[in-house]
């Protein structure tokens, strides 16, 4: 494993009030779903501004990683922890529920978002909005005013080149695979999170789609965003070049890298890695096959 | 044992006694006795009986309660403040309160018109042979059930809406009927009101219903009649939003003439138990109904309601979509029937009832049904019921929204397409905004 700690500190030197100091910091995570061990002690530290390319073949945990962040109540966390540094202030992530992590600032953008039909994306959109940007809100007290949102909204739209129309829309009910990925984005833009994971945001896209897709996310994340994108193409990081790229294999993260690191998994695949890392290797087999035996059942 | 003392109860003295107190046509009277007759021969349904196998009334004792009384002063603070009228401009409203006429008002320019609103109890003295025929036409059957024959025999605190041939009401009007008091005055109130709406030929209407009161036990035994002439248009509401102790039994049902269109909307939110038959007889060729219901039960609520959709001559459209949510022990029960008699060929028929089950304990009975005798018709019927996703939770909360504010918007999501058919604004928020505040956590 590579002192990914120090070279992080070395990158970034401490100053007062910059959002560098912003950090989300995992240490040795494991989580479990029902039951079964995924994540076998990952640790990340991502800083606000730096962008973390997040590769490993299926399986490997990467998407755990992202719901375990995020707070998925599906996934327990059996040992590490995690911790979010924003504005000088320190949350124990895992004291926190869901929404209460969205609104110190995490997003994780699904690779399968959810429909919720009936429920306009705008509205839906401003209830978020309104929570993320005035985290102490109560239940029933004020929403954003809808004209203030409306503007704002739209000129975000107009931004990620998006048909008004579309918040008109229930949200995610009847989308396309790529209308999905752009309502993940759009809703990123609104939430301004300080910390992003987007999972395969690029999957299931053509390839102009991705192209925008990476574009925009550049666009909106620019320099404020720590990301973590999880991908297995090149073509999301071609406007987001990774300052940091980490290769999961069997729960673990075994090596980081910078982009040069992404470019040669994108090339070469993860047999390099495979053989590097018999140990993972090994963990990788047995749980593929222990899916395939339970898929099988 | 003051309140027996208080109350003489359903005998044949106070029934005496209420018609000879009444000034009424004879022919009321009449049909009145008859009612009466009908209901001192029957039993109260019981669970052998098919339409009420779902529904448990052996808790429900009618010597609890009595005709309404003349003095049904109640401090007018406690009536509730209507739901449906908020923000909208009336052509008229009515009250009715503990059975009894409250208040009433008509804009001048409808009744120069000759719309007539207001208490059907006084009005059916002043125009009895204008009101006479749809009487006689029992629109609602007396002899349904003992609830029926006692409502037919002693109804009281009527609402009248008569709208000549070819008038055209763009205003909507509104009437509510609320059971209170009972907490202060140690009487059960009771409402054994009656909604009659009459729309001639070419005339077009809007009506606002709810019931309103407070959680003391309370009886409302009532009846909805709907008349829409040929080419009319009637848009009726009715919000169901008694106290959590009332007893409601009712018989509801609209006749439709040749090419006369219905909008009915539900909103069912109250009452203890509610036990309800809502009909739509489409009498004339090219008779359109459209059905909206909503229901909210939490608590012990048992709501039951058993639809009719009666296509009688050929070209008919009826389209009904109930959607009820379900919280801790209620329970919703649903049965639809779709008939389509030997002659109305054409028709086109569709019932859909979903259900949202947000506890465990709740339970959803959809039965729906098809009697079809025509062979040239096209009828389909469907039903749901599932849980509210705890993926969509976790996808709302991960942007930001509490648990309750997911559930909240994933309900209100979830009624959405029932809401989408009701143009009434002001219909659409109180209902939104009554089945908002009453939902709880989830589990």
């Amino acid at each position: 494993m590579v002192g990914l700690t120090t070279k992080n500190e070395a990158n970034s030197p401490a100053m007062a009030g910059d959002i560098k100091n912003d950090v989300l910091t995992i240490k040795n995570l494991h989580v479990s779903v029902d039951g079964k061990p995924i994540l076998k002690g990952v640790n990340l530290t991502v800083r606000r501004g730096e962008t973390h390319a997040l590769m490993g073949p299926n399986g490997s945990g990467k998407s755990t990683l992202g719901y375990a962040i995020a707070g998925h109540p599906g996934y327990e966390v059996t040992d590490g922890s995690a911790e979010l540094i924003v504005d000088g202030t320190t949350y124990n992530l895992l004291d926190l529920e869901a929404d209460e992590r969205a609104r110190r600032g995490i997003f994780l953008a699904f690779q399968r978002p959810m429909s919720i039909p009936g429920v306009k994306l705008a509205d839906f959109l401003r209830h978020a909005t309104t929570n993320v940007r005035r985290p102490e809100r109560k239940e029933g007290e004020e929403l954003i005013p809808m004209r203030e949102f409306r503007k704002e909204l739209k000129s975000k739209m107009e931004q990620l080149r998006m048909d008004t129309e579309f918040a008109r829309r229930y949200v995610n009910e009847g989308f396309s695979g790529g209308e999905m990925k752009r309502a993940e984005i759009l809703q990123m833009a609104m939430l301004r999170p300080k910390f992003a994971i987007l999972d395969e945001t690029d999957s299931g896209l053509d390839v102009d789609a991705v192209r925008l897709a990476s574009q925009s996310i550049a666009e909106i994340g620019g320099a404020d965003m720590g990301i973590i994108i999880i991908t297995h193409h090149d073509k999301l990081l071609e406007h987001n070049v990774p300052d940091f790229t980490h290769v999961m294999l069997g729960g673990r993260i075994v090596e980081t890298g910078g982009r040069e690191l992404a470019e040669e998994l994108h090339g070469a695949g993860y047999d390099r890695i495979r053989a590097a890392y018999p140990d993972a290797a090994a963990e990788e087999k047995a749980m593929t096959e222990k899916k395939q035996a339970a898929a099988a059942v | 044992m003051s309140a027996v003392a208080v109350s003489p109860g359903f005998t044949a003295e106070s029934f005496d006694a209420f018609i000879a107190a009444r000034n009424e046509p004879v022919w009321l009277k009449a049909m009145r006795r008859a009612a009466w007759n009908q209901f001192r021969e029957m039993q109260l349904p019981s669970r052998r009986e098919e339409e009420w196998m779902r529904t448990d009334i052996r808790m429900f004792k009618l010597e609890k309660f009595a005709p309404p009384s003349e003095a049904a002063a109640v401090a007018p603070n406690l009536v509730p403040s209507p739901l449906l009228s908020a923000g909208v401009d009336l052509g008229g409203a009515m009250s009715v309160v503990n059975g009894r006429f409250q208040e009433g008002r008509l804009a001048e320019d409808l009744a120069r018109q000759g719309v007539l609103f207001g208490s059907l109890d006084t009005l059916v003295t002043q125009h009895g042979d204008k009101l006479e025929p749809y009487f006689e036409q029992k629109l609602v059957n007396s002899s349904a059930d003992k609830f029926a024959a006692l409502h037919a025999a002693l109804w009281t605190g009527g609402t009248l809406l008569y709208v000549p041939r070819g008038v055209e009401i763009a205003q909507p009007l509104h009437n509510i009927a609320a059971l209170v008091g009972a907490n202060a005055t140690g009487v059960a109130p009771v409402d054994l009101s009656k909604i009659m709406v009459i729309l001639e030929d070419g005339a077009s209407a809007t009506l606002l219903s709810e019931t309103a009161g407070d959680n003391a036990a309370a009886l409302h035994c009532g009846s909805i009649e709907l008349f829409v002439g040929s080419g009319a248009r009637l848009r009726y509401v009715n919000l169901q939003h008694w106290g959590s102790g009332t007893w409601h039994f009712a018989h509801q049902k609209a006749a439709l003439g040749r090419d006369a269109s219905l909008q009915w909307t539900i909103g069912a939110l109250g009452s203890r138990l509610a036990k309800v038959n809502q009909h739509v007889a489409l009498r004339g060729e090219y008779a359109n109904a459209q059905v909206n219901g909503v229901m909210f039960t939490e608590g012990r609520q048992h709501l039951s309601y058993h639809t009719l959709q009666h296509h009688e001559q050929p070209h008919g459209t009826s389209d009904l979509l109930y959607k009820g949510a379900l919280q801790d022990d209620s329970r919703l029960v649903w049965r639809g029937m779709i008939r389509v008699d030997k002659d109305a060929q054409k028709t086109n028929g569709y019932q859909r009832d979903d259900n949202l089950m947000l506890s465990d304990g709740a339970r959803a009975d959809s039965i729906p049904g098809l009697e079809i005798e025509a062979d040239d018709v096209r009828c389909t019927h469907g039903a749901t019921a599932g849980r509210v996703d705890e993926e969509q939770i976790f996808y709302a909360r991960s942007r930001g929204l509490t648990r309750k504010e997911a559930i909240r918007m994933i309900v209100a999501g979830f009624f959405q397409q029932v809401f989408d058919r009701i143009e009434l604004e002001s219909v659409r928020e109180a209902l939104g905004l009554a089945i908002g505040r009453r939902i709880r956590e989830y589990s």
